[in-house]
């Protein structure tokens, strides 16, 4: 289990991660999404203790990671892509590492089949694709058969088939029993691989919870009508209050009435409908709308699904 | 306050704490396993070879060759043993190199965040990295000094004096000359601990080592002669020196001047310990 507790981390005049609490808890995939720079790589940092938070604190299993005996054995993390010496190959690279913590030679080896790169294990990093080296990452990460896994933008600059291999590892470690946090600007992604989320916009808490909770609890969910006779069904609607908007491209975005309701009273005044389809909104526009908010989180810290429980938030501005 | 991420599990597998610490020795072998598989390493090495047994090879024979021309004051103040040694002061240039790739090149290609993943106690790994580092040093140091020591004697050849082991002086000066390289090596270590990027810690090392003394001996002796004794490179040719000329006695015995350097060397490595400490990695 993964406990961040109210970490606030400045460097200079900027805020990058502000009062942020959350738990990660093991047996599922969770996923850590925002946008660029909203501050995930530095809390996965601070997890891992390579920074240090001004305030708070990241446990892990209730101990910070600098108090972890043998850390390989509990933690593995994929931070950055080929944050590796070029001049040393794939083998050395992970050896070295697993020397340090007295983990069996065997695992080496096991942990290049298992993210396949057996093949060029002896081949200098430096020559790596950036694939290969999130492949090696993904390797040293696994290195310790730890418990906690913790991936920072896995499939950067993986393959479609790479992509798949990914979702499919982290799926597995979580049904494992282990706690699996992976970080992705990439909402369509997470949609896919995480079973819950965190998300977080400009350092803070935005949301956590189901993924679906989180679609639900965004952008309103709307039908799209096409038709020749768009103005007459308009009125219609509009003689019924329900909430019709003109788009662009012609087509009707209908709210407060359900599509089949919609169908019907077209049906009932002969109108042709071209098109007549729900729209649910992605995950990606969820994503959108709650980061949109977090400009506006201030005034709305108190509403219950966005507030991370503490009022606090607002002392930073 | 948390907000847990709270849906009900039948969790069983790896939540436990592990037991045990990670083990000196184990750490030891893995910065051993980082220092030989980077070619940095093999390269610099070799270079310390080439450039000091060359350099010895070069003095030596000209020495022997020219000895009949040469003055009665430089005959007398010939320093066999100082000439093998020579070349031994710029391989003192390729290990503060190397001892500075040790810490720059894991901070410029990242690969400190997977070193410090492994071992987050950064005292430790600083510790271990320097000892490993340090005990390749002083080894490397000694055979070179050697090497270079015997076979420059070898080629000075009669009318030329040549030195041995057994006589007064030599056999410090031989052993201290590989010592020099070891201590040296660990300050550009330190430099390097302190300063992280590879461009600007070598500056620094080059600093100290060749350009502060052209930098004093420009300035008024009254101001630069307290100073240039401090300097590790003439502390270094005290060290390798039997013959004293030009004004006597040094300004420090070989040890005392070693002693000084070491101070260097443990000053730059302590701030460099701290400063890893208290900066993000």
């Amino acid at each position: 289990m993964i406990q961040v507790d109210g970490v606030t981390k400045r460097y200079k005049d900027k805020v990058a991660v502000d009062d942020l609490s959350f738990e990660v808890k093991s047996g599922q995939v969770t996923g850590f999404l925002g946008p660029n720079g909203s501050g995930k790589s530095t809390t996965m940092r601070m997890i891992m203790g390579l920074d240090s938070p001004d305030v708070g604190s990241a446990r892990i299993h209730g101990r910070t990671y600098g108090r972890l005996p043998i850390p390989l054995r509990e933690v593995g993390a994929l931070l950055e892509a080929k944050a590796i010496h070029p001049g040393r190959s794939a083998y050395h690279h992970l050896w070295y590492l697993a020397q340090s913590n007295d983990i069996p030679k065997s695992r080496v080896d096991a942990v290049l089949d298992a993210v396949g790169l057996s093949d060029v294990a002896n081949k200098r990093v430096g020559k790596f694709s950036l694939g290969m080296g999130q492949r090696l990452g993904i390797a040293a990460a696994l290195l310790g058969d730890p418990g906690v896994l913790l991936f920072d933008e896995p499939i950067n600059g993986l393959d479609p088939e790479g992509i798949l291999w990914v979702r499919n590892l982290l799926k597995s470690l979580a049904a494992e029993g282990r706690t699996v946090f992976v970080s992705s600007h990439l909402m369509s992604e997470m949609a896919l691989t995480a079973d819950l989320l965190v998300v977080i916009g400009r350092g803070r808490l935005i949301s956590t919870g189901t993924v679906s909770d989180f679609i639900a609890q965004s952008t309103s969910q709307f039908v799209r009508v096409r038709s020749s006779r768009s103005g007459d069904l308009a009125r219609l609607l509009w003689a019924e209050g329900v909430q019709v908007t003109d788009e662009d491209d012609g087509s009707l975005s209908v709210s407060g009435m359900s599509a089949t309701d919609i169908g019907e009273l077209a049906g009932a005044s002969a109108i042709v409908l071209h098109e007549l389809s729900p729209q649910m909104a992605s995950l990606e526009e969820a994503f959108m709308e709650l980061t949109r908010d977090s400009v506006e989180f201030h005034g709305r810290s108190d509403s219950d699904r966005i507030a991370a429980g503490s009022p606090s938030h607002n002392s930073g501005k | 306050m948390t907000v847990a991420i709270a849906v009900p599990t039948e969790q069983a597998v790896p939540t436990e704490q592990t037991e045990g610490h990670l083990r000196i020795l184990s750490l030891l072998r893995s910065e051993w396993l980082k220092l030989r598989t980077v070619r940095s390493t093999m390269w610099s090495l070799v270079a310390m070879v080439v450039i000091s047994v060359g350099v010895a090879v070069i003095a030596c024979v000209e020495t022997a060759r020219q000895w009949h021309t040469m003055t009665l004051a430089s005959r007398l103040s010939f320093d066999p043993t100082s000439s093998s040694l020579a070349g031994l002061t710029f391989s003192l240039l390729v290990i503060g190199v190397l001892g500075t790739l040790v810490v720059s090149a894991e901070y410029g290609t990242g690969t400190i965040r997977s070193s410090l993943a492994a071992v987050p106690n950064r005292p430790l790994l600083l510790a271990t990295k320097a000892a490993v580092f340090a005990l390749v040093a002083f080894a490397v140091g000694e055979v070179l000094s050697f090497a270079s020591f015997l076979i420059g004697q070898s080629l000075l050849t009669s009318p030329a004096p040549h030195a041995a082991l057994s006589q007064p002086g030599v056999l410090r000066a031989v052993i201290g000359g590989g010592l020099m390289v070891g201590v040296i090596g660990l300050l550009a270590l330190g430099l390097a601990t302190i300063i992280r990027h590879t461009a600007g810690a070598l500056t620094a090392f080059f600093g100290i080592l060749l350009v502060l003394p052209a930098v004093i001996s420009a300035l008024p002796s009254s101001i630069g002669n307290p100073i240039e004794k401090f300097l590790p490179i003439n502390i270094t040719g005290t060290m390798t020196s039997v013959v004293h000329t030009n004004g006597g006695a040094p300004a420090f015995s070989p040890w005392t001047g070693f002693a000084i350097v070491c101070g260097y060397a443990l000053v730059a490595l302590v701030v460099g310990g701290v400063l890893m400490v208290r900066r993000d990695a």
